[in-house]
């Protein structure tokens, strides 16, 4: 088992992009005045870049509060606990869907289930936790998501950071015991501006006041501090070059879905996830290692089937066109599309005709990159039992949160067993799971 | 005549009204609340004290200690305190000096009073000095300003509440916790009042593990509600026990939950000849916390240990007794389990669980714990001889955490600078033989932006309108600048999404920018008598330091050049703010 040593790599310099602040100062706001991205990427196309040896990326659409099984991926209508969501045949010969997810159901042939997950964790917090990281809240340690995993396991690309996270919720990505550099980028609807990235004063008196910060402020501090200061201890200037680099880089303008035509646009739905949705495709095509949107208001603890309905209008438009666009741009089997939340809801409906909380059996959608399109894993029952006791009596095949990281890893060609050196001194395999082989293509 | 009347009762009701109205606005926006809370008025009383004790002589002077206000053991004069702190002080620095010269390091020179002053105020109240701290500083003679700061400090509202966040961080975490059985605002208004009353360390850490009742009415138990999520509706032992583990004792135990420590990672069973880790160590320890009963609307109620537990390689499971997983002799042998529990953590003899909260404070004063984290001090190991002697004092002035804040304030190895006139390598950050350079907490960085952006100190006697902003725009800045959660010592490297708040972000362009109701910026460009008072002023409020003279030029040429002192001030702020002067103590 192979053992890395976790150095604290700083990816925050880019050598390949390296610029040297003259440079960057000299790139002045009219870098900012970006051409349209649509040519480079054409000509990416015309080059034949998106061909082959692409770098794997992740789009993780995050249904955050618990989306319901059955009223999404695994419906069991017409039984006791079906309730008032009606199935729908999809592309896949056999497969249904519920019919809150019509548009998706089209592209079922480009996405595989898992309709058999089962966590520990009943609490939003504790169970995001989980299912974005592969392992419990653990006092000791905050372990990574799976973006800032995947950009610890390749470095370089973008000027951009390379994980991102559209709508951040409550729970972006974060580095974990990688590092706060591994942290998710957060932004808002993209249909607003990069947060802070806009200079507050002129460009010349940006350019003299960067200058003084380093001429006068950053040299005054070095002087007779700690041998090598900045680049083993503050990384303070290099951080600001980097974050000087974004302001002025080309690759801004994937943020930017304004430049889709409108009916792309309207493709995606108009909201601010189809929005955010739209903007993953672009920022991987940039060198975005992984991107999530997140999509609340799925904590359906009262009327239930209106919250879902509500929840699935907008996801069905914006799921279905991302596939469809990834499929379109070749995109897809260098990317994978994640789909779900950190649990899903009881089988039995509540007074309040709400469902709760329930780790015993929920489903994810995947797509792309290694994974096997039209596949389905797992099984809920259609009349469980509900015995408290043995709840996964109810559940074929049941699947792991830690299997469930193992199978992204080794679908995106991470070693997932591959040891870290965690800050307390701990090896830490990358995920303690086990791969579902019948996924993965 | 009725007429009469009738204009005689409208006037008094609307000069009533009026009044009412200017009482509203003056207390919202004059800071009429100014004095309300005890501790405030002790701030104020010491600030005068500071004023007109200009013949003080000695660096540490408590004047604080009088009976009633801090000093946990009441009884002790000042004069003897001041005798004893000094001489704490003396015998922590022999050590120091000691282990330096051990090495053969040279050692960095004394700091100024402001660069010493800038380290007290991150530490206690987590922002830089206020102008107005400053310049009243500066009427004192300069070998009291440091204790005078200290002591004024050591009073404030702002370090009672300021710690108490850090200490909730440690001892319940950062998230929102289960619905309706945990109230971290409570909790961490509880440990608030604590440090307000100066409570002894080992009184404090007993509440915690005895607490007993609702969460609403006795704050302490969310300590333990906290874990109902993970216990299923009662307190969950295992979190339990990792907690007190790594809180407490400065041991990480977690991994015994599922095995035996086969890495030499954990060492058990006696101080003086430590074992490897065993899993029924952590489980042993965790079943003290299943006699914490959960009791409906009655919250939590002591009860008997009822702890089964399977092991990793047996095939049924066993009962688990309570018991420690060091010092057995020290741990009552009657009693209720966690009161038993609770007397062996602060027993005397316990030097490891000292040890562990002076690690803890140490941290906390210096931005950085000695070793590689906060809560892992391997048993059996000495630790630095400077942990190893504030541990002695820390036992010996019966767990006075104020006691304990003196004595590190007053050690060379606290008012050294951070640079010197040989090359500063690691070993001499590691050994203290230089203050360690390190990197703001995200609430430090907002917290000095907001001071150094006023005049007056923001504290409780701020006006409404401040205090609200003050806590709206650092929870703006924390969502986009990120908080680090539990782990607040880990020095972890900037993000290019950080640079970006402070280069270009809403809360430094607006307590920058010209705004001659709120900013400092445009205070000083009013008021300042010429461009070198504006620039020293400046350096003085973002920086609490004066500009040297190459940086004093320098700005006063682009002042000239520019000719519009009131942008050049915003710029020299925007320059400052965004220096990694401004965002690491040193």
């Amino acid at each position: 088992m192979a053992l890395m040593m976790n150095m604290q790599k700083h990816s925050l310099c880019n050598v390949n992009a390296h610029l040297s602040r003259r440079t960057l100062l000299g790139a002045g706001a009219g870098a900012l005045m970006m051409s349209s991205i649509a040519s480079r990427l054409a000509l990416a196309d015309e080059k034949g870049e998106t061909d082959s040896a692409k770098p794997l990326s992740v789009i993780l659409l995050w249904l955050e509060g618990g989306p319901s099984q059955l009223e999404t991926f695994d419906p069991h209508a017409g039984t006791k606990y079906g309730g008032e969501t009606k199935a729908i045949q999809t592309s896949v010969a056999g497969l249904e869907i519920a019919d809150t997810l019509p548009q998706v159901a089209e592209q079922m042939h480009l996405a595989a289930l898992i309709r058999s997950v089962t966590g520990k964790e009943g609490d939003h917090e504790r169970a995001v936790y989980n299912i974005k990281t592969g392992y419990r809240p653990d006092p000791t340690l905050l372990h990574p998501s799976v973006g800032a995993v995947l950009c610890h396991a390749s470095q370089g690309g973008a000027d951009i950071p390379r994980h991102i996270s559209i709508l951040p919720g409550q729970s972006p990505g974060r580095g974990g015991y990688l590092g706060a550099s591994y942290d998710a980028f957060k932004i808002g609807d993209p249909i607003g501006s990069v947060p802070d990235i806009r200079k507050r004063v002129d460009e010349d008196r940006y350019q003299q006041r960067v200058a003084d910060l380093f001429d006068v402020a950053e040299k005054e501090f070095a002087r007779g501090r700690l041998k090598d200061m900045e680049r083993t201890r503050t990384l303070h200037s290099t951080a600001t070059n980097a974050a000087m680099r974004m302001m002025s880089s080309e690759q801004l303008s994937a943020f930017d879905v304004n430049e889709e035509p409108k009916a792309v646009r309207d493709a995606f739905g108009d909201t601010a996830f189809g929005r955010g949705c739209l903007a993953a495709t672009r920022l991987i095509e940039v060198g975005v290692r992984c991107v999530e949107v997140t999509l609340g208001g799925w904590d359906s603890h009262a009327a239930n089937h209106t919250l879902q309905l509500a929840g699935c209008k907008t996801l069905d438009p914006a799921l279905a066109a991302l596939l469809q666009r990834l499929k379109e741009r070749d995109r897809l089997k260098s990317t994978l599309v994640i789909c779900g939340g950190e649990f899903g809801r009881t089988p039995s409906i509540n007074p309040a005709a709400g469902r709760d909380h329930w780790p015993h059996g929920f489903s994810i959608l995947f797509a792309g990159a290694n994974i096997r399109a039209g596949a389905v894993y797992g099984e809920t029952a259609a009349e469980p039992k509900l015995d408290q006791a043995k709840p996964l009596e109810d559940v074929a095949n049941a699947v792991g949160i830690e299997d469930v990281h193992a199978t992204i890893l080794s679908a995106l060609g991470v070693d997932f067993t591959e040891e870290l050196i965690t800050p307390i001194g701990r090896p830490l395999k990358r995920s303690e799971g086990k791969p579902i082989e019948a996924l993965l293509a | 005549m009725q007429h009469f009347k009738r204009i005689i009762r409208a006037t008094v009701r609307w000069t009533w009204f009026g009044f009412l109205v200017l009482v509203a606005f003056g207390f919202l926006a004059s800071g009429l609340s100014e004095g309300v809370r005890q501790k405030d008025k002790g701030k104020q009383d010491l600030s005068l004290a500071s004023l007109e004790a200009g013949n003080a002589s000695s660096e540490v002077v408590p004047p604080s200690l009088e009976p009633g206000t801090s000093n946990p053991d009441p009884g002790t004069s000042k004069n003897g305190q001041t005798t004893e702190i000094n001489a704490a002080i003396a015998r922590v620095n022999r050590h120091w000096k000691e282990s330096i010269a051990a090495q053969g390091l040279q050692v960095a020179p004394l700091a100024d009073w402001m660069t010493i002053g800038r380290r007290i105020s991150l530490a206690l109240v987590g922002s830089g000095m206020s102008l107005e701290e400053i310049r009243k500083l500066e009427t004192l003679p300069e070998e009291v300003r440091n204790s005078r700061h200290l002591e004024s400090l050591l009073v404030d509202g702002r370090f009672h509440d300021y710690w108490a966040e850090r200490y909730t961080r440690f001892l319940v975490g950062t998230d929102d916790g289960p619905f309706v059985v945990y109230r971290r605002r409570r909790f961490r208004t509880w440990l608030a009042d604590q440090f307000e009353a100066n409570r002894r360390y080992d009184n404090l850490v007993r509440n915690l593990v005895t607490a007993e009742g609702l969460w609403t009415d006795r704050p302490e138990v969310n300590f333990l509600t906290v874990t109902y999520d993970s216990g299923g509706d009662k307190p969950d032992p295992i979190r339990l026990a990792a907690r007190t583990s790594r809180a407490f004792l400065g041991l990480r135990i977690d991994c015994l939950q599922c095995h035996d420590d086969f890495l030499g990672n954990v060492s058990l069973g006696s101080v003086e000849a430590p074992r490897e880790g065993v899993q029924q160590d952590f489980h042993q320890l965790a079943a003290f916390y299943t006699a914490a009963k959960a009791n409906g609307l009655q919250g939590i109620r002591g009860g008997d240990v009822d702890y089964d537990y399977k092991y990793l390689h047996d095939d049924e499971t066993t009962e688990v007794p309570a018991l420690v997983p060091y010092s057995p002799e020290l741990l009552p042998e009657k009693g209720d389990p966690r009161e038993r529990l609770a007397a062996w953590i602060t027993h005397p003899e316990n030097r490891q669980a000292a040890k562990a909260a002076v690690n803890r404070i140490w941290a906390l004063m210096f931005g950085r714990a000695v070793g590689d984290a906060v809560d892992d001090l391997p048993l059996g190991k000495p630790s630095t001889p400077m942990i190893e002697a504030l541990t002695d004092e820390f036992v010996a002035c019966g767990y006075d955490m104020r006691h304990l804040i003196r004595i590190i304030v007053g050690t060379d190895a606290f008012r050294i600078e951070s640079r010197a006139d040989f090359e500063v390598l690691n070993q001499h950050e590691t050994s203290n033989a230089v203050f360690p350079v390190t990197r703001l907490r995200p609430e430090q960085t907002a917290g000095c932006v907001i001071q150094s952006a006023r005049i007056k100190s923001v504290d409780e006697s701020s006006s409404l309108v401040l205090q609200l902003m003050k806590f709206g725009t650092t929870n703006d800045f924390l969502r986009q600048y990120g908080d680090i959660g539990e782990d607040e010592f880990g020095n972890e490297n900037v993000t290019i999404s950080q640079r970006l708040v402070m280069l270009n972000g809403k809360m430094v362009g607006e307590h920058t920018e010209n705004n001659p109701v709120m900013n400092a910026s445009s205070h000083i460009g009013m008021f300042a008598a010429d461009d070198t008072d504006a620039i020293e002023i400046t350096y003085l409020s973002i920086l609490n330091r004066y500009p040297n003279d190459t940086e004093r030029q320098h700005f006063l040429n682009r002042f000239t050049s520019s000719g519009q002192r009131q942008k050049s001030i915003e710029d020299l702020c925007w320059i400052l703010i965004n220096s990694s002067e401004f965002s690491w103590n040193h």
